[in-house]
């Protein structure tokens, strides 16, 4: 058990700011915040009279309604506000919708955006605690937990785990998210992708780069496949989604030299028969709709850890 | 400060609670029991244990954390969240007669919380609680059904129980 009992920091800007205890603890109290899930009211009032904000510049289903789903079980109040019809479009910068929605006092904003960055510039402006739900190329930490939280789900720890993950390793914030989290939970994590899509300084972080899917996958405890972004491809990246698949594309065959209780996670959403074959994404290997539904309890426990505050004065 | 209840009296204590949940309760088929978290929770499974020893009824037995309906969560400006444990309740409340158990009975927002809680599970017919120890100094209108024992206290003093299962011996002690 983690010997924290709270988080250091008022935001959640990244996994690179964690401590291994401080994850330990989003993990843990997770799992109290799943049960919630399973009541008769799916609601506790925790959070009554907050106010959070999902400001989400970026295109996202997902992500955004676990959150707000989150929220919601919580008993906070929620706002969400996206690019389109709003005032970004009319050329307002993110530091002006800041200070606008700063003025509404939030308890905590929820912020997705294209560029890298943009969490901590927000954070500097407003007095609300900031969560990073995505930002450019950088990290996405949620996402990073709920997928641990999966793992210790189904193998018990994170220790010593060996986790392959595949696909377009360069434009990852998903990568880079889980790299630095199961790099710092002593996971042996093994990247795998296009030679043209694999960033300099993956080893650096911990990782293992191969250049061969199925070197990468041997013995894998764990294999997480990323999406292929279409907007990637024809260009100068990937030659064709056949050839692609072909080389990384996860197939129940590619599977048998994994650990024989491998598991298959993506973070949605997916391309099948480019990055996974329908057969692997429904088989009984895929733990993908549990992610979706961890990404609550996750979000749960991050949004009740940061709601206490050290400075905001509630 | 001195121990106020040993080991002794502590099991003395929860095997007369166990007599008289019997004798007000006539039939144990709807019973259950429900521990807050934490200490609550072995005073719980100890009464059950108690009830199956005199009567041979199997009362099921949950746990209930209450941290997330706490008054006072989101008021502390500075200090760290509580940290949130399971809540396991294993059967159906409804229409059930809850026997629920704590260690110490104070100010009385923690069994308000409970009671929040609980009825978030169901519809329970009853709610009776049970307590070790009622140290006084209600801040709301809730009594407990069975006590193990009544402790004066100042506000100023604290009541540690501790039990085998969570703090390796069982004693009741009042500090400061």
């Amino acid at each position: 058990m983690s010997t924290l009992t709270a988080l250091r920091g008022r935001h959640l800007l990244g996994i690179a700011d964690l401590e291994p205890g401080e994850i330990e603890l989003v993990l843990e109290t997770a799992v109290a915040m799943k049960e919630v899930g399973t009541r008769p009211i799916k609601k506790v009032p925790t959070m009554r009279g907050q106010t959070v904000i999902n400001l989400f510049m970026e295109p996202s289903t997902r992500t955004r309604m676990s959150f707000e789903l989150a929220e919601k079980r919580l008993s906070a109040d929620t706002l969400g506000m996206t690019t389109s019809g709003s005032s970004v479009t009319k050329g307002e910068t993110l530091a002006d919708t800041a200070r606008t929605l700063e003025a509404m006092a939030p308890d905590m904003i929820v912020l997705r955006h294209p560029s890298s960055g943009a969490p901590h510039q927000l954070a500097r402006i407003c007095r609300a605690s900031i969560i990073n739900a995505g930002d450019g190329m950088h990290e996405h930490p949620t996402q990073a937990l709920l997928d641990a939280f999966t793992m210790m789900e189904r193998k018990g720890r994170l220790n010593g785990v060996r986790v392959a993950i595949v696909g377009d390793l360069a434009h990852s914030r998903v990568l880079r998210s889980n790299a630095l989290l199961l790099v710092k939970m002593g996971a042996d994590v093994r990247a795998c992708g296009p030679a043209t899509l694999v960033p300099p300084g993956l080893d650096r972080l911990g990782v293992r780069v191969f250049r061969s899917l199925d070197a990468a996958i041997e013995g894998a405890d764990v294999v997480m496949m990323l999406r292929v972004q279409y907007e990637r491809m024809h260009g100068l990246y990937l030659p064709s989604v056949r050839e692609y698949f072909n080389e990384f594309g996860l197939t129940p065959a590619r599977l048998e030299r994994a650990a024989p209780d491998v598991i298959v996670m993506h973070p949605g959403p997916m391309n099948r028969g480019v990055e996974i074959d329908s057969e692997v994404a429904d088989g009984p290997w895929s733990v993908i709709l549990d992610q979706v539904a961890n990404g609550v309890a996750v979000r749960m426990a991050v949004l009740y850890l940061l709601a206490g505050g050290e400075e905001g004065e509630r | 400060m001195p121990v106020v209840m040993d080991a002794e009296r502590i099991h003395r204590s929860l095997t007369r609670i166990a007599h008289e949940i019997l004798e007000r309760n006539r039939g144990t088929d709807q019973l259950a029991l429900v521990g807050i978290r934490a200490r609550g929770v072995p005073i719980a499974t100890r009464v059950a244990g108690h009830l199956k020893a005199i009567a041979g009824v199997d009362v099921p037995t949950g746990a209930l954390d209450i941290t997330l309906y706490r008054d006072d969560l989101m008021r502390h400006a500075v200090g760290p969240q509580p940290v949130i444990r399971r809540t396991e309740i294993p059967f159906s409340i409804d229409d059930r007669l809850i026997l629920l158990a704590d260690d110490v009975l104070y100010t009385g927002r923690t069994i308000r919380a409970a009671l929040d809680a609980l009825i978030d599970f169901g519809r329970p017919k009853e709610i009776q609680l049970v307590v070790l120890v009622d140290r006084g100094h209600r801040e709301l209108p809730i009594r407990a059904d069975y006590v193990g024992r009544n402790i004066p206290t100042s506000r100023q003093q604290s009541v540690q129980v501790r039990l085998v299962e969570i703090d390796g011996r069982d004693e009741v002690e009042v500090e400061g």
